[in-house]
């Protein structure tokens, strides 16, 4: 009982704190580029406003235009219950392992690519292209991360993993290394932060994610947006809980739930800065060298994956 | 499993061979005469710091002279000679183009480490020390640049690509055994420290004989028709 009343907080936590992640690392990059930058709780008021709108639509809008955002928000929403943020062993683990959770991923997606070409206009269909090519890459990289961590621990689920990765004294893993980079590489073409897409603007030419969302308005526009947000975050705990899991409570007394609290908003108070210190500090790649990013991204867990087997057997 | 039961210092010496694996497929990867120097003289830094742990955690002096020469000669004397070598050359801001694609040589590459674990996988039962995994790894190194020698066109890459066979033998003889003598040692690194400097020679013999350093000019053996 306790367990699923915990649950419960657990993925409203997810989504009410989504839009202060994404407010932090705007602050934070506004900041460092010596401008006074919107509050870090401003997506918060821009999501109220949004939701008090009127919908527009547009003439050629087929009924999945309209039904897309409450699937990319509710599958994006399911995936952040998965995902141990406090503590592990929550029942909503047992839906589904971390491949699942990829695939949570790969169908919000093909939803907003839907979107993205429902309308017939030309930045939407390019938009949508883009997104396919990038996630076609970053996927496979993505898994072999992902698998290296689970022939580690043996096993997929992701509570287990940190359970394992958390209770065992600390190790040094070689593959880790290279899983946690190339995780991380992934992370920020998935979400379209900088040197692949800006997330900033939807005045180039260049970007993906603003480019499938450009024809929505009000509570539609609000709901993708929140979904991105919340994207943003569970690829943040995601690598912060994976790669440094101290911290994440075990059991589900208050103390440990307090302590898991404590340290993933530490970690992504950390991680905030490291993304804004990278995003300020890189310029957008061109559209074509991304294949080369993302093969980067796979060379690193492919090494991850062997060094595994090689060095740590 | 094993790495479990492993001091700190073996788990750093295991960190590192992997971080010069790394460095391998990046010296693959590298299309910049610039940024493959570079990324050679961080593989030198890496096999520095792999020696130095190894002569810290099993008490083996001469390491230390060995670690000396590697620092002294792959991170500092031997990138600093090609830099030299290709900014007289006036070739720095050439785009090296890779026979047979990047990615093939990519998979290749990655067949190449799996073939050498398998290769390794009976001297493993025979090793003493619980690092013997790492000979895998310095055999994929090797194999490696051998596939760099193959692959890359110009001769300035391609001479890293043996450079870096050699790092590949040396991180070999270090994990494996207890270190190489050091006459052969030493011998090994005068010989490497001459190839450099021959190379430099044979770099401006080539360039005036066919008027470029893309080997592939040497097969043709026509007179007169430049």
């Amino acid at each position: 009982m306790i367990g699923w009343l915990l649950a419960i907080s657990q993925a409203l936590l997810f989504l009410l704190a989504a839009p202060l992640m994404a407010g932090w690392v705007k602050w934070l990059k506004c900041r460092l580029q010596n401008r006074k930058g919107p509050p870090p709780w401003q997506p918060y008021r821009d999501l109220a406003k949004l939701f008090g709108k009127e919908v527009v639509l547009a003439e050629t809008a087929s009924p999945v235009f309209r039904v897309a955002p409450y699937m990319v928000f509710s599958v994006t929403a399911l995936a952040g219950s998965v995902v141990p943020l406090l503590t592990v062993g929550l029942p909503t683990s047992a839906i589904a392992d971390v491949i699942v959770l990829i695939g949570f991923f790969a169908l919000a997606r093909f939803f907003l690519a839907l979107a993205g070409m429902d309308v017939g206009t030309a930045f939407g269909g390019m938009g949508s292209s883009r997104e396919m090519t990038i996630s076609s890459l970053a996927e496979p990289a993505l898994l072999l991360a992902v698998f290296t961590l689970a022939m580690t621990v043996a096993s997929t689920n992701l509570s287990t993993v940190i359970a394992h990765l958390a209770t065992e004294p600390p190790q040094l893993y070689p593959s880790f290394i290279f899983a946690a980079l190339a995780m991380a590489l992934v992370a920020v073409a998935e979400t379209g932060r900088v040197p692949i897409d800006n997330p900033a603007t939807h005045l180039e030419l260049t970007m993906t994610h603003e480019a499938m969302i450009l024809e929505y308005s009000s509570r539609h526009l609000a709901l993708m947006e929140w979904a991105a947000m919340m994207k943003l975050l569970l690829y943040g705990v995601l690598l912060a809980n994976l790669f440094i899991p101290w911290g994440v409570g075990l059991t589900f007394t208050p103390a440990a739930v307090g302590w898991g609290l404590l340290a993933i908003t530490a970690k992504l108070f950390f991680l905030g800065i490291i993304l804004a210190v990278t995003e300020t500090s890189l310029a957008k790649m061109r559209l074509f060298r991304v294949p080369q990013y993302l093969s980067l991204a796979f060379i690193l867990s492919l090494i991850g994956l062997l060094s595994h087997v090689i060095l740590e057997r | 499993m094993i790495l479990s039961g492993l001091p700190l210092a073996e788990q750093v010496i295991l960190t590192l061979a992997s971080l010069i694996l790394f460095t391998s497929f990046l010296l693959l990867a590298q299309s910049r005469l610039f940024g493959l120097i570079n990324t050679f003289a961080w593989q030198g830094v890496l096999l520095f710091l792999a020696t130095i742990m190894m002569a810290a955690t099993y008490d083996r002096h001469h390491l230390y002279i060995s670690a000396a020469l590697t620092l002294g000669l792959k991170v500092f004397f031997i990138p600093w000679q090609l830099r030299r070598m290709v900014v007289r050359l006036d070739i720095f801001r050439q785009v090296e183009t890779v026979v047979g694609g990047s990615l093939l040589v990519m998979i290749g590459a990655g067949v190449l480490v799996l073939f050498s674990y398998y290769v390794v996988l009976p001297i493993r039962e025979l090793a003493l020390l619980s690092i013997r995994n790492t000979i895998a790894v310095s055999l994929a190194v090797i194999l490696i640049g051998m596939l760099m020698i193959i692959t890359r066109r110009k001769a300035v890459a391609q001479v890293i690509g043996f450079m870096s066979m050699e790092n590949g033998l040396f991180f070999s003889a270090i994990v494996s055994t207890s270190g190489m003598p050091m006459v052969v040692e030493l011998g090994v690194a005068f010989d490497v420290l001459v190839a450099a400097i021959l190379f430099g020679i044979f770099f401006f013999q080539i360039r005036a004989g066919i008027g470029s350093l893309d080997v592939d000019h040497l097969n043709r053996l026509r007179e007169g028709d430049q």
